[in-house]
């Protein structure tokens, strides 16, 4: 648990994952909207295998800085590496192609279509139809619940199957890193498990994922690793058990104690 | 006419009617042969009408009522009548790909039709040659018109966009009125026929001619919609940020579907020229954009065979109802405005092919 100066740039010297395998890095991401700045020197990494949480409050910075990974908002300056690759100015399409794939807040699936074909969508960068067939029985396979709706129109289902879809959606794609905003938002504690259950077991079948979470403690019982995002920089970085129990965590995101 | 991804949900309260204005019997079409017995879903057995609507032979029985039309009636009128209505089915089905397919739209689309009609008719007329031999002609034109208006406007959404296609389709018209090689306000007159001036210029001919091409480009708008193309139009129209989220080249997509809405129109255009052999500015006004996309929105957007008897409906029933003289239009739009408070989704909407296969398959009731 290493908290950064006073200075909102966080330090990254300690900030590396616990196996030392980097798949995604930032470093010192500028974004502004307008005049407004969204983030300030915003730096994280994420590790192979990783679950990686981003906490913090609203308007932090977490859904920008998801964003302008995923190449829907452009970063001023700051730079964005994948496995060795710059993702920095690259569009979504590419990012998507290079194996990042992001799951934005509120689902956003497609409510007048089908499960299936929003997890079409999942694949669009798939030509082959047959293994995009493949691909989706897979998904069905790890949600059996999606299975039994494949015909029903996506906002029919309930907002924890809106949320599985949105998962399964994403993983037609076959993600090196999954990104996840706000998962749990609107859901019942029961079904915040469940879904908290299929991200660590994405995980454990090879991707890293990167999870922004306001529920920061289901978020932390599943990551690894966390950060704490405030006015757009990192303030905090540390092991999930070692955010768990930091104090300024507690009182600040885990509903005191 | 159309291809078979029709479908209807639950029992629909209209028959598959409008065609029937061509004079064939749409409601007892021929006995129908499914697979394997259709499972009940909720204790309710899909109706016959269901079952004609849902048939993958739609698409043939289509054909046969355009086909079977003029051994009913075959006055020149009545063909006359239904060569503009067969047109007017390749209209809609082309705007069905900008509006219906990818939700982007589109208040000008006359002005694709005007160019299509335009290019083929003073290329015809200009260089006396078949209006046929202008076909490639008219593809690059047509495909260089929407790249022209598509590509700077299809960064705008909705609203904006409608804005931009209606000044769009009024500057061409202008265009036309105005422009030396157009013919000014009078147009162009003496268009040779689609294969020169004394082949199939018959009425009955031209109209069965029409029918056949009409109905390839419903075949292939048709499958397009289910193309990986079309399936990435789709999730444009429900959410252009979560496709582009996913990896959806939107720009491009959309730029695909107006391209393709540019072609279909600018064909439709050529068989107009070829069908009135004069073509005038008067006949790309925006009631003719307007009227299209009624068609659309009538027939219930992105589904082929509910665009096609939209369109077919729209273009006959002012006719079918001239008796009525001056109330005509009154009487026109009342009917329009009671389909959409009875069936606001059209006529006969859009339904996925795994809806259908679900509710026909699934063994239990759905909760």
């Amino acid at each position: 648990m290493e908290p950064t100066e006073a200075g909102d740039r966080s330090s990254t010297s300690d900030d590396q994952p616990l196996n030392n395998r980097v798949l995604l890095e930032v470093a010192d991401l500028d974004v502004r909207y307008g005049g407004v700045q969204a983030l300030r020197g915003l730096s994280i990494t994420v590790g192979k295998g990783e679950i990686v949480a981003l906490l913090g409050n609203n308007g932090a910075g977490k859904t920008t800085t998801l964003s302008a990974i995923s190449g829907l908002v452009r970063a001023t300056s700051g730079r964005i590496m994948l496995g060795g690759r710059d993702l920095t100015k690259a569009t979504a399409p590419k990012v998507v192609a290079a194996g990042v794939v992001h799951v934005p807040e509120g689902r956003r699936i497609f409510s007048l279509l089908t499960v299936h074909e929003n997890l079409q969508l999942g694949g669009h960068l798939v030509r082959d139809g047959r293994e995009l067939r493949r691909r989706i029985d897979q998904v069905y396979e790890l949600l059996p619940r999606l299975a039994e709706r494949r015909g029903q129109q996506g906002g029919t289902l309930s907002g924890g199957e809106q949320q599985m879809l949105a998962i399964g959606r994403a993983l037609v794609a076959r993600p090196r890193l999954l990104m996840l905003d706000e998962p749990s938002m609107g859901l019942a504690p029961l079904v915040v498990t469940a879904v908290m259950d299929v991200i660590r077991d994405i995980n454990a079948a090879g991707s890293a994922v990167l999870l922004v979470e306001q529920n920061a403690k289901a978020a932390l019982k599943i990551a690894h690793r966390g950060y704490v995002i405030e006015n757009g920089a990192t303030v905090l970085h540390g092991t999930a058990a070692e955010l768990a129990e930091d104090s300024r965590v507690v009182e600040a995101y885990l509903g005191g104690v | 006419m159309s291809a078979g991804d029709a479908s209807q949900e639950g029992t629909p309260h209209v028959e598959p009617g409008p065609q029937a204005g061509q004079g064939a019997q749409a409601g007892q079409g021929p006995p129908v042969k499914h697979g394997p017995p259709v499972k009940p879903v909720r204790g309710r057995g899909p109706s016959v009408v269901t079952r004609l609507m849902e048939t993958r032979y739609l698409g043939w029985i289509g054909l046969a009522i355009a086909l079977g039309a003029p051994l009913i009636i075959a006055t020149p009128y009545a063909l006359n009548v239904m060569t503009s209505a067969a047109i007017f089915v390749m209209l809609a089905v082309g705007l069905n790909i900008v509006v219906g397919y990818c939700g982007l739209l589109d208040l000008g689309y006359a002005a694709f039709f005007a160019v299509g009609a335009y290019t083929g008719g003073v290329m015809a007329a200009e260089l006396d040659i078949p209006l046929i031999a202008t076909v490639p002609a008219v593809l690059v034109v047509t495909v260089v018109a929407g790249i022209v208006i598509g590509a700077p406007t299809l960064r705008l959404r909705s609203d904006y966009l409608a804005i931009v296609t209606l000044g769009f389709g009024e500057i061409i018209r202008i265009c036309a009125t105005n422009l030396e090689i157009t013919g000014g306000p009078s147009g162009i007159y003496g268009i040779p026929g689609l294969f020169g001036d004394d082949v199939l210029t018959e009425p009955a001919a031209f109209y069965y001619l029409t029918v056949l091409i009409v109905a390839v480009a419903v075949l292939l708008a048709a499958r397009l919609g289910r193309s990986r193309l079309g399936r990435a139009w789709r999730f444009v129209r429900e959410d252009e940020d979560a496709a582009e989220a996913m990896g959806v080249h939107t720009y491009k997509v959309k730029l695909a579907a107006y391209i393709g809405g540019a072609v279909w129109g600018g064909m439709a255009g050529v068989l107009f020229a070829a069908h009135l052999t004069a073509i005038s500015p008067p006949s790309f006004t925006f009631l003719w954009s307007a009227l299209v996309l009624m068609a659309v929105v009538l027939g219930g957007m992105g589904s082929t065979p509910g665009v096609v008897v939209g369109a077919v409906f729209i273009s006959l029933a002012p006719e079918l109802l001239r008796d009525l003289a001056d109330y005509r239009f009154f009487v026109f739009g009342v009917l329009l405005i009671l389909v959409m408070i009875v069936r606001p989704q059209g006529l006969w909407p859009h339904r996925s092919q795994e809806t259908a296969r679900t509710a026909a398959r699934s063994k239990e009731p759905v909760a």
